[in-house]
């Protein structure tokens, strides 16, 4: 069965991400650290590419990937490494671009590899430099037209008494 | 989108007696004094939180003067709910596609 995704809004600039995977930790810490294996799942629908420019994982070090659809190149993705703990822990700044256009500031993204028995708990925290920043984040997820969406507002509202109702909760 | 009203809707739905509420009135209107029972809450309190929940457009409240029925409205939670999707799906995307790599990498034998 598919683990469900969870993404939360704790504070006007975070948006919190949590998503089980059926993996030991170790294997799912490669995943999102090694470049040739990051870039097999990491924005990468069907005629996208992930080029590595360049990847320092260390801290300080710096890292640039970008992306190239069928059309020429989509966006890429920079920063530093602040804090790298295998496999458990990363801090890294980041800064998309989107053609020319620079994103508006830096990012930093905490991400948290938690062991439960066989399977590896993700928590990915992103702060933004501003709510504007955070808001515009989420909204480009549409704008790049991923699907209409089905409407989960049924479901929402098929909650029995006592449950809680929450937007903020859609795993 | 309209973020102010976004923000009104987030801000209303962060509380968990309110999401109560409005879990309550999708099943049925109901009056603030039937509210009032199920929450073992004040009256006062009760129609403090209708109020932030009507600001929101998350409710509306009928005419009658003494009643005045609640019934929950829909459409700013499906447009909570829209801003959130996408960008839930485009994570859910790369998230399957993580899990289809990790069960491969797990069929193989393990190097040193």
């Amino acid at each position: 069965m598919k683990n469900s995704l969870k993404i939360t809004t704790p504070t006007d600039r975070e948006i919190v991400i949590t998503r089980m995977f059926n993996a030991p930790r170790e294997l799912v810490w490669d995943t999102m650290s090694k470049p040739e294996l990051l870039k097999r799942w990491l924005f990468a629908p069907p005629g996208w590419e992930m080029t590595v420019c360049e990847d320092d994982p260390r801290v300080g070090g710096r890292f640039r990937w970008a992306w190239n659809g069928p059309d020429g190149p989509v966006m890429s993705m920079t920063g530093v490494y602040r804090e790298i703990v295998p496999p458990e822990r990363a801090v890294r700044t980041e800064t998309f671009e989107f053609g020319c256009v620079p994103q508006s500031g830096e990012q930093l993204a905490t991400l948290v590899l938690t062991e439960q028995g066989e399977k590896t708990l993700l928590t990915l925290t992103v702060l933004y430099p501003s709510k504007e920043a955070r808001d515009g984040a989420i909204a480009s997820g549409m704008e790049r037209g991923l699907g209409a969406g089905y409407d989960r507002l049924d479901e929402l509202l098929k909650l029995s008494p006592g449950h809680r109702l929450s937007a903020f909760d859609l795993g | 989108m309209p973020t102010t009203r976004l923000d009104a809707t987030f801000t209303a739905l962060a509380d968990p007696t309110r999401r109560a509420i409005l879990a309550r009135l999708a099943k049925g209107e109901a009056t603030v004094m039937e509210l009032v029972a199920p929450f073992k809450m004040s009256q006062p309190a009760i129609s403090k939180h209708l109020k932030v929940l009507e600001r929101a457009g998350l409710i509306s409240r009928g005419r009658e003067a003494q009643k005045r029925p609640c019934r929950i409205e829909t459409q700013p939670l499906a447009e909570a709910n829209q801003w959130l999707e996408s960008y839930r799906q485009l994570w859910e995307a790369n998230f399957d596609r993580l899990d289809d790599l990790l069960d491969e990498l797990k069929k193989k034998p393990k190097k040193s």
